[in-house]
């Protein structure tokens, strides 16, 4: 029993930094899950990749400027995705180029310039960190930002979700009843997903900022057919990828990041297989129906 | 001009800078039930399109008198709603409310209670509560109908609004048209099928890019008018390929070039 408890609560009890990264983690998990259930359901599943690479520049400026300040990067980070999120929706506009197009050319250069940027000035060590994240290197002044982005992109969230969801739903049909459409709340939603990548930033790195806003959104689809409670289960898997993770990491001795990651990983190939609508049900009834 | 009156001066709308519909005049009478017909490409979603506000008249003018975006109600083609997206069929019926209610006002009870009258109008009694993918084609078209139903707009524009449905949805569809015709709103149809028109509306706009004809139905539906309308779209073919016109001579025409 207490073996059990050691293992599962014991480096939460015993170690500060790991309580500081579980609290970062949940609060990632509230901020970001619901808003990549929006994303896949705007078929953007792919948008938030693109987007947590492409604020890699900002921050990499942030850091030249400012050393590891957690400000000068998030501010950094958040100017340059909102800039090549405009970019990329101002070249579609004028060109007649698919969106999809145009944030893939964006993203790859703002990656690769992000990358030079770096390794102009920091070390191998500062690459990684940027590319991979410290979760456990979490203090109080992140915890601070990551809590009030959650807080503050929930409520935005709130605010904008019945026009965000009727413009996903059936953007014709905005535009005939509201002039403008929904092109502002789109807007607004990508402003969120902005922020909340900075966040993630933070504790899993540019490579996998969008992972737990992604796979437990992703996850979550496979067993609930309501939105809010697709919403409520995607963060709750966030968390519990986010525990697990920290867990696995702190006892195989492995990197923080790519574990939280792994698990969310493993939530979404369990319910891809398991699901409600996942494929050992479908191949179950298809067996039914032959028989 | 009257309430529910849409003029129309020497419209012409371009469609990703292509001009769709050239000179288009005339006159939707308040509560008149026209049917706008043509061919493939004649400019009648454009058309529409452009009555709407959706997209800009190059040249010309639309007037909609005293009518506001919220008093006309859209039904565009089925293909731009996304029928997976996890929403029951109350709430899009209710969705109908938007002009009224906008992106953050409350619906309440009594807007409710509308989209359920709504729904068991259309003979979605019972399917409130069913996610819209789980509906077929014909009864999606139903759930949409409603969502006019609570709109309640003075003019209502449908594009092919029974494409791809069965004689007896088609039949409970159009006596909803009637009905808001009885009501005197003005209603606009975008229509393939002539046969149908021909019993059900009184007035059609026959549109082959430019006006071929715009009256009374049996007036517009003459063989003369759909001969100038054949022409029409045979003549646009000129600036495809040579090949592509040329559907029964093709074999020939590489032989002339051997020899």
């Amino acid at each position: 029993m207490s073996a059990a408890y050691e293992f599962l609560f014991g480096p939460f009890a015993e170690f500060a930094f790991m309580r500081r990264a579980l609290i970062a983690c949940c609060a990632l998990a509230l901020g970001s899950a619901p808003i990549g259930v929006v994303l896949m359901l705007r078929r953007m599943s792919l948008f938030g990749e693109a987007m947590s690479h492409a604020i890699l520049p900002g921050a990499a400026i942030g850091f030249l400027v400012a050393g590891f300040s957690l400000p000068a990067i998030s501010i950094g980070g958040v100017i340059a995705g909102l800039v090549v999120a405009l970019a990329a929706g101002a070249a579609t506009r004028a060109t007649d180029q698919r969106e999809d197009a145009s944030f893939a050319a964006f993203y790859l250069i703002a990656l690769a310039l992000g990358v030079t940027l770096i390794s102009t000035r920091g070390s191998a060590v500062d690459v990684m960190q940027i590319l991979f994240g410290s979760v456990l290197a979490v203090d109080e002044p992140a915890l601070l930002l990551l809590g009030a982005v959650a807080s503050i992109s929930l409520l935005v969230f709130a605010v904008i979700y019945r026009p965000l969801l009727a413009d996903g739903f059936d953007p014709e049909f905005l535009r005939s009843v509201q002039p403008g459409g929904g092109a502002l709340y789109h807007f607004i939603f990508l402003g969120l997903v902005v922020v909340n990548l900075v966040a993630a930033f933070q504790a899993l790195g540019s490579l996998m900022a969008v992972g737990l806003m992604m796979l437990p959104a992703l996850a979550a689809r496979y067993w609930c057919r309501s939105l809010v409670s697709a919403m409520l289960v995607a963060a709750l898997i966030a968390a519990l990828s986010g525990y697990c993770g920290l867990l696995l990491s702190f006892h195989a001795d492995l990197p923080s990041g790519p574990s939280i990651v792994l698990f969310a990983g493993a939530a979404y190939i369990l319910s891809l297989g398991c699901g409600r609508q996942g494929l050992f049900l479908l191949w179950h009834r298809r067996r039914h129906l032959e028989a | 001009m009257l309430p529910g009156e849409i003029r129309l001066t020497d419209v012409t709308v371009a469609y990703d800078r292509h001009p769709a519909v050239h000179h288009v005049s005339g006159r939707f009478a308040p509560g008149s039930l026209t049917a706008i017909l043509g061919p493939n490409g004649a400019g009648k979603s454009t058309l529409l399109k452009a009555i709407v506000g959706q997209l800009p008249v190059a040249a010309g003018s639309i007037e909609r008198g005293p009518l506001r975006a919220r008093d006309i109600a859209f039904l565009p083609q089925q293909s731009s709603l996304d029928r997976g997206f996890p929403i029951s069929v109350l709430e899009l019926v209710l969705l109908g409310h938007w002009q009224r209610a906008g992106a953050f006002g409350r619906i309440g009870r009594q807007g409710i209670e509308a989209a359920r009258a709504a729904l068991s109008a259309v003979g979605l009694e019972g399917f409130e509560q069913r996610p819209l993918g789980t509906l077929s084609i014909g009864q999606a078209q139903r759930a949409l109908f409603a969502r006019v139903l609570v709109q309640d707009a003075r003019v209502i524009l449908l594009d092919e609004p029974f494409n791809a449905l069965d004689a007896r949805t088609i039949a409970d569809l159009l006596a909803l048209l009637r009905r808001w015709h009885a009501e005197r709103r003005t209603v606009i149809a975008v229509l393939h099928d002539f046969e149908l028109v021909r019993q059900n509306f009184p007035d059609a706009v026959y549109l082959a890019r430019r006006l071929i004809a715009w009256g009374h139905i049996e007036d517009v539906l003459t063989p003369e008018n759909q001969l100038a309308a054949r022409q029409m779209s045979e003549s646009w073919d000129e600036d495809a390929p040579l090949c592509a016109i040329d559907d029964h001579g093709d074999d020939h025409h590489h032989h002339d070039h051997a020899a």
